[in-house]
Formats: structure tokens, C-alpha cells, sequence
């Protein structure tokens, strides 16, 4: 079978998923400025311990072999490790996402007698000024206390994980350095118009210009760099790089968010592309098997008015939820179309007529100014 | 190591086979390592290398006929190298 019949079959979707999202908690002790699920606030809807596990039980008869796991912050959840040692003794491997704030020597030690864990920290700035803009003052500094605690445990190969932004894609090359010197592996993302990015993606996302720099950088370090899928839509640009070349929105990939939820994307917390809930009848697997979503998104996808394009094979028309949260039409071009379709969708875009992520649980603002408090 | 029809092979105990339409995937718990395996015959042999003296029974068994006997040790040259199957020891 050719790899392009392979792509073919995974686009009619898997059994079981191979991505599996599953953010535990909107909890987060950070408020990044394009955190795609508008982390902050606990939701009293959370799944509870018992619920989480019934879930893990379910994905280990679906033979699912490992799953991601985010946030907000998943290490906030006080069944944090209850669930790690279920999932894990269960043979689904864990693969966590933290900003490293609760990694400290002791953590760093329990997690590094672990199998089949592993660690993502995120970091989008290879010094303070430029991380600490996006996550927050403080943030670089706990990410780096993190990593030095899980190498001091001697936990191996730890991942560094950063969003491509304006203000990184020059640091490409010292976010590898970094990552070499703990002999972590780098891991570079998109960065997404979801959740609270919606609103700061615009002044945050690369420059057509530093698409060709993210390119150019991925041809000649990709073999050693995980990307997941984020970059397909860069494949316009001649050769396809490394990686999984295609959305694999609901066809190998999902999200299950904190309350249930199952969406086709970590990246569309809408409505829209919300397919059921684990806790509607049948659970996660009629979810993933049945849903009238998923089973629309593994038929033949149109082009729509990228199908005259001769890249259209090559970027497929790109990433749906960049698309949708710009307010570009789903069969437009992507907003980072490297033949700069993007810019001209974009510019006819109605203000203000863009999807809204569906849910906030940013922790709401105190203001204080002279002796009164301002809560909105 | 060379893979012939003479080799001794068997699943690494560290990898889990899960059926998809197109045939399978193998997923390696030690090096996190997601291969596809492209045709049922490919599952089936990698599936059943244990229950065999070497590389030509299990084919045998499996109905492989010789003039694909080739193509069949390059694919398990290649799952060999992922660590996908391995050499097996055998004890008395």
C-alpha cells in the first residue's frame, strides 16, 4: 500500500484514536494570552475521579495505546497521579502537557520512576522577556525549575514544547540548543486562533515571511523535531515535511475537554464541532464510532474555492480551526496560506462576525483603583 | 542481524497490535514507536512468528505463497529495526 492510500485510509478515520486529547481540568495556576481552551477556573462539571477512570477503561478496550494529557494545568487535580498510575497500569502511556509549576524534586522523582510517561513542558521563549509576554511573569523561570528538577531525577528524554509566535520563530535554532543540553526533545505547535488566542492570534501568529523561516527550519531539523500536525498547511511551499500530512480531525485524532465533552479537535471548542459527551449512553466509544459529527468528517471533504489551486494536495486546504475561528469559510483557504489566499479571506471577513470560542474559564479581573474594587 | 527465512523471531513482548481496515497498528510502548502494518498477511505473520520454528514455517502456516516469501522478509527486516519484532531466544 503507497503512503498516499495510507493517508487516504486514515482520513475514513481509525477504530480508536491515535491522538487523543484529554484536558483534565480549565484549572490553570497561568492565564496565557492564546491558551486554546480558556483555561483559569475549575468547572464544578468536571469529570470526577471515578468518571475519569471509567473512561481510561473504555479507551483501554479500544486498544487506544497512549493519551495526552493538558489542561489547563492536569497536575492541579488532586487525583493527578491516581489517574497517571491507572491509565498507565491500565497499558494506555501518558503523555502530559504542564507549565511545570508543581514539578518540584520530589514530583520529579516519583515521576521518574514511571513507565511509559511522558513530560511536555511548555515554553515559548527561549529567555523570560519573550516566554513571560505570552505565559506570564514568572512563567520561564518555573518551566526552567521544572526541567531541572526532572533532569536532577534523571527522569531522560523530556519534551520542551513551544507555540510558534511573531516574537519566537528567531529562536528556532537556541529552543533546539536548549532542548539538547538537557537532551530533551523539542516540540514545535501552531499557534491557533482558539480559545483565548482567538483574540491575540492576529497580532501573534508568524508573518508570511517567517512561514517560509518555520519551513526552511523544519526541512533541515524535522527528522528530530515533533510537530504533530501542525504544519501541513506549510507543505505549499515545494516538498512535504516530516509528520502527519493531514487534519486528522475526527478521523485519528480527538479531544475529550474536562467536562466530558468530546470534540473533533484540541483546537474547536465550539458547538459545532462537538460530537457527544462520555457521559451520554454508549460513552466515549459510540462517541467516536456513531456520532453524526466524526462520521462526516471521514467522508470526502470538498475543496470549495481552493480546488483550482495546484498546492491543494499539499496543504489541503489547511487547518479547520484556524479557518473557522478567523471566520473563513471551512472550504476557504487557510489564514496562513503560504500563496497568500489567507490575507485577502481574511480582509473580506465581516468584523466581528468570527464563531466565538464557546466557553471562557479565564479567572475573572480584580481591578483595584483608589479604595474601590472592580470586579467584571 | 539479518532477517532470512531462517531467522527466529517473535512480536516484542513491549508492542500491542491493534486492527484497523487497512490491516493494523503496532505501537511499542519502550520506544513509542506507531508502525502501520499495511496488509492483514502482515498482521497475521507478525501475530503468529512465536507460535513457529522460524521465519519459512511461519509464512507456511500463514498460506504465504514462496513467490512473496521475499517481500515478506524485507517487511519483517523492517519491524525488526523498529524493534517491532525481535530475535527470539530459545531456551530448552
Amino acid at each position: 500500500m503507497s503512503a498516499s492510500s495510507l493517508v487516504d485510509q486514515m482520513k475514513r478515520g481509525l477504530d480508536a484514536p491515535i491522538c487523543l486529547t484529554w484536558e483534565l481540568t480549565y484549572a490553570c495556576n497561568l492565564q496565557c494570552v492564546h491558551c486554546l481552551s480558556s483555561s483559569g477556573q475549575r468547572d464544578e462539571r468536571e469529570l470526577s475521579t471515578l468518571e475519569a477512570k471509567r473512561v481510561l477503561d473504555e479507551l483501554r478496550d479500544l486498544q487506544v495505546f497512549y493519551i495526552n494529557i493538558g489542561g489547563g494545568e492536569p497536575m492541579v487535580r488532586r487525583d493527578f497521579f491516581e489517574l497517571l498510575e491507572y491509565s498507565v497500569g491500565n497499558g494506555i502511556g501518558v503523555k502530559f502537557s504542564t507549565n511545570g509549576a508543581f514539578i518540584d524534586a520530589e514530583k520529579a522523582r516519583r515521576l521518574a520512576a514511571m513507565d511509559y510517561l511522558d513530560i511536555q513542558i511548555s515554553l515559548d521563549g527561549v529567555d523570560a522577556a519573550t516566554n513571560d509576554a505570552v505565559r506570564g511573569i514568572g512563567s520561564y523561570d518555573t518551566a526552567r525549575r521544572a526541567m531541572d528538577n526532572l533532569a536532577a531525577a534523571n527522569f531522560g528524554p523530556f519534551k520542551i514544547s513551544v507555540v510558534v509566535t511573531r516574537h519566537n520563530v528567531s529562536q528556532l535554532d537556541r529552543f533546539k540548543a536548549l532542548a539538547d543540553s538537557y537532551g530533551a526533545q523539542l516540540r514545535i505547535t501552531r499557534l491557533r486562533p482558539s480559545g483565548r488566542g482567538a483574540d491575540t492570534w492576529h497580532e501573534l501568529h508568524p508573518t508570511n515571511g517567517q512561514q517560509r523561516q518555520i519551513y526552511d527550519w523544519l526541512m533541515e531539523h524535522g527528522e528530530n523535531v515533533l510537530t504533530g500536525d501542525s504544519f501541513f498547511h506549510l507543505n505549499a511551499f515545494g516538498e512535504s515535511l516530516p509528520g502527519l500530512n493531514m487534519c486528522g480531525a475526527g478521523r485519528v485524532v480527538c479531544l475529550i475537554d474536562p467536562v466530558g465533552d468530546v470534540y473533533a479537535c484540541p483546537f474547536v471548542i465550539h458547538d459545532e464541532f462537538k460530537a457527544g459527551n462520555v457521559r451520554d449512553e454508549g460513552g466515549f466509544s459510540r462517541v467516536w464510532k456513531q456520532s453524526d459529527l466524526f462520521r462526516s468528517l471521514r467522508e470526502p471533504q470538498s475543496a470549495g474555492a481552493c480546488a483550482s489551486c495546484g498546492s491543494y494536495d499539499a496543504c489541503q486546504g489547511g487547518c479547520m480551526a484556524a479557518k473557522f475561528f478567523t471566520g473563513i469559510p471551512l472550504d476557504g483557504p487557510d489564514p496562513e496560506c503560504v500563496g497568500g489566499d489567507g490575507e485577502h479571506a481574511l480582509s473580506v471577513v465581516q468584523p466581528g462576525s468570527a464563531p466565538k470560542p464557546a466557553m471562557d474559564h479565564t479567572k475573572p479581573v480584580t481591578l483595584t483603583r483608589k479604595n474601590t474594587v472592580v470586579a467584571r | 542481524m539479518t532477517i532470512d527465512l531462517d531467522s527466529v523471531l517473535e512480536l516484542h513482548p513491549q508492542v500491542a497490535v491493534r486492527p484497523e481496515p487497512f490491516g493494523a497498528l503496532a505501537y511499542h510502548y519502550g520506544n513509542r514507536r506507531l508502525i502501520f502494518l499495511k496488509h492483514p498477511d502482515v498482521v497475521r505473520v507478525v501475530q503468529r512468528l512465536a507460535e513457529h520454528s522460524d521465519v519459512a514455517a511461519t509464512l507456511g502456516a500463514c498460506g504465504i505463497t514462496p513467490d512473496r516469501h521475499d517481500s515478506f522478509v524485507a517487511a519483517l527486516a523492517s519491524l525488526q529495526k523498529s524493534e517491532i519484532v525481535r530475535e527470539r531466544i530459545v531456551t530448552c
